[in-house]
């Protein structure tokens, strides 16, 4: 295949891609999730119906700032409020348990504000430390001297792709954020940690080998050619390893628990885009800097 | 490397795997001498974190009140029930945590309800505030000063229900422990003629005045409580009172049924994901792809007797680990490739395995550092979920670095001819 000579329609593809994936983050924002902000996720299940839930929570119980989400994999409902204290939850249960037929607490989750605040920076503090870690890495791997390309620019791509990889899936996030309340929580910053873990290798896999290509055969080939050579030799590893991990992926989205359906779902999105981006972004991104920087 | 030697290495493989894979069974002897620990999402239960209010503390009594909190709290649990009731502390900044962790617990909320009622008992001196100038028995907030003194719930050994000689009415008796004998003492020694307030929940109960210097450790509750209230305070105390006030500030709750159901589903998803796995190894690598299903299989077992050992599984935990199944092969797939093109240069199959794996294993090493920076990063991180996913996700790329190359390099070894 001809990656280079066509990378137009790829660059163009992915960048439509994280154009909107931007829009999206900028639209519509993310909704946080509990363990970011405080409050209650709490699961029941019950001879019920989900309005009916939500106006007995407001009317009889008079809870405000309530919402109710029907679970329909498990039968059961999701309500989402503030921070309920523990005798509440008590009372609240009481009063469900007396009202409606075959209540079973299913999950109840509850976080105060400083356990929320605390996360959260957790949270800041492993991207940071990830993304660091990965770019020391990135310095290391590339470390060697290559030519007609300088190596630093190797890492600069790497972690440009690895970027690519993270926003597509926030950008998802936005979406589904919007459309089905799914929110932005631990797990959803520890899915894209792992993608970017992912996303780096990949790319570092295709560039070792145009370097050594490169080593080679220097400075009698044309350098697109080199690098077109490089991806065609190497993308057939980079699809089946990211392969068996996508298989894994679909079968913990389709047949696994909900609690971790979209864990899972931002983890296979990102490395679906990782494997693209390390094959049809990453190196065409290489020789288009390559032609710049030699004008 | 000669024929003896690989032999060998493949019995002793082979033997490892067998005995794992009796080790892990869920069923038939591992089960049995060594059952699985699950985690409370798996088994249902309870994850509670509560801040421990430290204001009135002194720095230097802060573990020694800590391990106080958790001796009372794991005896309060103990008469529920629960098979392995883990009491912890932590401190995050300058605030202190115990986080209880009730596993396999039938009745969550009244468990919780109870430490929750667990009564926080402390004597407070009663010191007159200068600018008032009579003395008042009645004690309110403007006249007086309660100092917060040493003497608390901690150093209560047991309690009793009294009646007082004289008026009939209801009080508490209390038996304190020698060493909260001897603070009582001198806490009466230097008050005496002085009312000594008696704080329950941060409640003002009563301040008797005390008349002398009290020793041997024994004080009694007056107040205006029913019958029904002081039994329940005497149950109450000789179940363990709290050093310091506790708070809950974060709690997890999951239901037996849903940790079930999110149990099986997890396994079963890992069954699937590993037998499309498998298909596609041995649909596009053939002979290789045989010997490499054999090696993840082994691998398996293998990791999940490692995880067994040291690793209380939680859900997270097996997604780690499934997903560690999926990165697994990427070791296989790497070697096989390099392979494939040694090959095409005119190596002989067997030199090209050699070489294969020779040459392949710097590709392997680099592939697996990010995921390994990644998921040590992410254990540091507070959250139970993160720490397990991540430590599971450690352990199986590090078993698969190792499993790759020697189980698959030893089964081709053994098995393609020279």
């Amino acid at each position: 295949m001809n990656i280079i000579k066509n990378k137009k329609y790829f660059l163009g593809f992915s960048g439509i891609i994280v154009v909107l994936s931007i829009v999206m983050m900028a639209i519509f924002g993310f909704k946080t999730g509990i363990d970011f902000e405080g409050g209650t996720l709490w699961q029941i299940k019950g001879d019920i119906a989900a309005p009916q839930l939500q106006s007995f929570f407001e009317n009889n119980l008079n809870v405000k700032n309530i919402t109710v989400y029907p679970e329909p994999s498990s039968q059961s409902f999701l309500v989402r409020s503030n921070d309920i204290s523990e005798a509440k939850h008590q009372e609240y249960l009481t009063a469900l348990k007396s009202n409606f037929k075959n209540i079973e607490e299913l999950r109840f989750e509850s976080v105060g504000p400083t356990i929320g605040k605390e996360l959260k920076t957790n949270a800041y503090e492993a991207i940071a430390l990830v993304l660091l870690g990965i770019s020391i890495y990135v310095a290391y791997a590339f470390r060697k001297v290559s030519f007609p390309v300088k190596s630093w620019k190797y890492g600069v791509i790497t972690l440009i792709t690895l970027f690519h990889d993270v926003i597509i899936p926030a950008g998802m996030l936005a979406i589904l954020g919007k459309k089905f309340g799914i929110e932005m929580d631990t797990n959803f910053i520890v899915a894209l940690l792992v993608v970017m873990g992912f996303s780096v290798h990949d790319t570092i896999v295709v560039f070792d080998r145009i370097r050594e290509n490169l080593t080679l055969s220097r400075g009698k080939i044309d350098f697109d050619e080199v690098v077109d050579k490089s991806i065609n030799q190497t993308m057939a590893r980079s699809i089946n390893t990211s392969l068996t991990l996508v298989l894994v992926l679909v079968a913990l989205f389709v047949f696994g628990p909900v609690s971790l359906k979209y864990f899972i779902l931002t983890i296979l999105v990102g490395t679906i885009f990782g494997t693209y981006s390390s094959i049809f972004i990453a190196s065409p991104l290489l020789t288009i800097w390559n032609k710049f920087s030699r004008v | 490397m000669n024929k003896q030697r690989i032999i060998f290495l493949l019995v002793i493989i082979l033997v490892l795997a067998v005995i794992g894979g009796i080790f892990v069974a869920p069923k038939w002897l591992g089960a049995k001498y060594r059952p699985w620990r699950l985690g409370l999402d798996l088994v249902g239960g309870s994850h509670l974190v509560y801040e421990v209010d430290m204001s009135k503390v002194d720095s230097k009594d802060q573990d020694s009140v800590l391990s106080g909190l958790r001796d009372v709290i794991e005896k309060r649990i103990n008469l529920f029930g629960v098979s392995e009731p883990r009491v912890t502390s932590a401190q995050q900044g300058d605030s202190h945590r115990l986080i209880v962790e009730l596993a396999g617990i039938k009745d969550v909320s009244e468990a919780v309800k109870q430490i929750g009622l667990t009564p926080f008992l402390d004597f407070r001196e009663v010191v007159q505030k200068p600018s008032q100038g009579s003395t008042s028995t009645i004690l309110k907030d403007e006249n007086v000063d309660f100092v917060p003194t040493q003497l608390n719930g901690r150093y209560v050994k047991n309690a009793q229900l009294d009646i007082d000689q004289t008026t009939g009415a209801t009080q508490v008796a209390i038996q304190f422990s020698d060493e909260g004998g001897k603070i009582f003492e001198e806490l009466t020694a230097k008050n005496v003629g002085k009312q000594l307030a008696i704080f329950l929940d941060n409640n003002l109960v009563s301040a008797p005045t005390v008349r002398e210097k009290i020793s041997g450790g024994k004080a009694v509750i007056t107040g205006n409580f029913t019958l029904d209230d002081a039994k329940q305070m005497v149950q109450r105390f000789n179940a363990g009172a709290l050093p310091a006030p506790i708070n809950l500030i974060s709690q997890q709750t999951i239901g037996a049924s849903l940790g079930q159901d999110s149990l099986k589903k997890a396994l079963y998803a890992g069954f699937i994901g590993t037998i499309l796995i498998i298909i596609f190894l041995i649909f596009y690598y053939r002979k290789y792809g045989v010997f490499a299903a054999f090696a993840l299989f082994i691998y398996i077992v293998l990791t999940a007797a490692i995880f067994k050992i040291f690793v209380v599984m939680s859900l997270a935990g097996i997604a780690g680990f499934v997903l560690s199944i999926g990165m697994a092969v990427d070791a296989n797939i790497l070697v096989f490739e390099r392979v494939k093109e040694e090959m095409k240069k005119g190596l002989l199959e067997a030199q090209a395995i050699e070489e294969g794996f020779k040459r392949a294993w710097a590709s392997i090493r680099d592939s697996n550092i990010s995921t390994i920076i990644t998921s040590i990063i992410l254990y540091e991180f507070t959250s139970s979920f993160v720490k397990g996913f991540a430590l599971t996700l450690l352990i199986g790329v590090l078993m698969s670095m190792f499993s790759a190359i020697t189980i698959t390099k030893t089964f081709l070894r053994a098995f393609v001819r020279k």
